[in-house]
């Protein structure tokens, strides 16, 4: 039999480049030059400018404010992830399908309705306002709003990426040290974190990429009271409306970099996560 | 069903994640169907159609359709560039495809909206042309297909990937031209990935407030989209109005994300293999 000519194996040299070109094009475009003129705007007006946008105290207190919120919903998120991959990998249940699709609710959810739900519920005309108010309770246009908002959006993502994960490891692994003797505790040590550890992290940076970036969700319970509840994403959008841009691009230019360190983590834990699967 | 309760510590995993399903999305989302029963059928007809509403559903649903298919042609063509060619810098792209699912909304919709205003790097050719992007519903297209970028790309790359090259020289040995065999084998085996990408797309953009506001400019009737118009009922108090909006559009996401699931379940069937990574972002 006679080899195929390799213009029917691979497009021509033009038509190749063509494309590498428009590819090239439409990234540049969509993904470089905006993160270009994120730098380059918050830069603009210098860097005296620049150092007195993220220094101002308000900017500060919605730092401080972005990293209190992710450091309670991320680890919250993680324990649950960890506990529902759990039952729905290593076990089986009636109703294991729909467990999963709840689960991933909150990813078909406007973010605007994820705020939303919870005003309703709290909020002073909600559900359980009364009773908030009357414990002495704030949580809506509060701090507390805010962290449920953040775990409501970012609910999904370590169970998300555990659930596959651990079911194809399967139970063998487990098993045997049970039968070495090994208490339910330090089975789950010694043997099932070592194995999803990579997993559970890049779980835990997509999940604290979006704590720290939400918006829409936090914008409706948060009522925007400068140095109380603004969070970096909501102090961007204040500056902005206030027609501060170089201020605002140069907070919005400190979420661009954990953006960036963001992917650099991600796609280092991705060749982790597949050369531990392949292992399995 | 196998004996698999050798492994201690099921009822405690599963009920904590009952009980923190329940807690923080269950009873939360459960709200909106209580609040609408606070309105006559006659009262939640009225507000579902009211001309404002109708006009922002309409645009939701076309700007984010009109997203999705661009995401689909060039989501597409991203995908094969990075699989099948080789070319500098490759891999540095391939990591910067995913930089929509990093970057908060607020600065994708600053960002975009700086470069496309009038005045902006981008917007000042596109005006001088008599295309006017920002503060107009082709601006919420462009940021849709930003947001949208990487599902098409995560979905249609692992497929691409895995797809057995021999099919291709057996297509090409028989006779077929390259164009053929791309429209003949490849583009089939790619077209379940490309719809779940699209669909994912489709959704994601459906749902969008944070960067759309920015360079949506908001008009009422014109460039308002459903979330905006929910947040600026919440604004004025008129929850129950809000509430039914919302039901609306839950009920439109909830329908996709099915169809999303029953696709995705059909092509696991088929091809017997996991998940595309794109999906555990939505």
């Amino acid at each position: 039999m006679s080899a195929p000519a390799a213009s029917a194996l691979t497009e021509s040299r033009v038509v190749r480049w063509v494309l590498i070109g428009l590819a090239l094009a439409y990234l540049g475009l969509f993904l470089i030059v905006p993160l270009v003129a994120v730098f380059a705007k918050a830069l603009e007006k210098g860097l005296g400018v620049y150092w007195a946008a993220i220094s101002d105290p308000m900017a500060l207190a919605a730092i401080r404010l972005t990293l209190v919120t992710a450091a309670i919903a991320v680890p919250l998120n993680l324990v649950f992830g960890l506990a529902a991959a759990w039952a729905i990998a290593k076990f089986d249940f009636p109703g294991k399908q729909v467990l999963e699709t709840l689960i991933d609710l909150p990813f078909s959810v406007s973010p605007v309705i994820s705020g939303m739900i919870f005003v309703l519920l709290f909020g002073a005309q909600g559900l359980l306002g009364p009773w908030a108010a009357a414990h002495g309770l704030k949580i809506i246009f509060a701090v507390p709003g805010i962290v449920l908002a953040t775990i409501f959006v970012t609910f999904p993502f370590v169970a998300r990426e555990l659930i596959p994960l651990m079911r194809a490891q399967g139970t063998e692994e487990e098993e045997a040290a049970l039968t070495l003797g090994a208490s339910g505790w330090q089975m789950f040590r010694r043997v099932t974190l070592p194995n999803v550890k990579w997993g559970l992290l890049y779980g835990v940076i997509l999940c604290n990429a979006r704590a720290m970036g939400e918006f829409g969700a936090v914008s409706v319970v948060s009522g925007h009271i400068r140095g109380l509840t603004n969070t970096m994403p909501l102090h961007v959008e204040i500056l902005y409306n206030e027609y501060q841009f170089a201020a605002a691009f140069a907070v919005a230019s400190l979420l661009c970099l954990l953006a960036l360190v963001t992917l650099v983590a991600k796609s280092l834990v991705e060749r982790k996560v597949r050369e531990g699967s392949h292992e399995h | 069903m196998k004996a698999r309760r050798i492994l201690p510590g099921f009822g405690l995993a599963m009920g904590s994640t009952l009980l923190y399903l329940s807690l923080i999305v269950l009873i939360p989302l459960s709200t909106v169907l209580v609040k609408t029963t606070s309105l006559t059928g006659h009262q939640f007809w009225t507000i579902v159609t009211s001309p404002r509403a109708l006009a922002s559903y309409r645009l939701s649903l076309g700007a984010a359709l009109a997203a999705a298919v661009v995401n689909v042609v060039f989501g597409g063509l991203v995908a094969w560039v990075l699989v099948r060619y080789r070319f500098p810098g490759r891999r540095l792209l391939d990591g910067l495809v995913d930089l929509p699912f990093a970057l908060p909304t607020a600065v994708a919709g600053i960002a975009l909206t700086t470069l496309y205003a009038g005045n902006g790097w981008i917007g000042r050719y596109a005006a001088r042309i008599g295309v006017p992007v920002a503060y107009t519903p082709l601006g919420i297209v462009v940021v849709l297909a930003f947001i949208g970028l990487p599902f098409v790309v995560r979905t249609v790359q692992p497929v691409l990937q895995d797809l057995d090259v021999a099919m291709e020289e057996a297509a090409a040995s028989l006779g077929a031209t390259r164009w053929h065999t791309i429209r003949r084998v490849i583009l089939p085996e790619l077209t379940p990935a490309l719809v779940t990408g699209f669909a994912l797309a489709f959704a994601r953009g459906l749902g969008e407030y944070g960067s759309v506001i920015f360079i949506a400019g908001n008009m009422p009737m014109r460039t308002e989209i459903t979330p905006l118009l929910i947040m600026i009922k919440l604004e004025q108090f008129d929850y129950a109005g809000a509430t039914a909006i919302a039901l609306v559009f839950l009920t439109l996401s909830f329908t996709l994300l099915l169809g999303v699931n029953l696709l995705q379940h059909r092509a696991r069937g088929v091809h017997g293999v996991g998940e595309p990574s794109g999906v555990v972002l939505a």
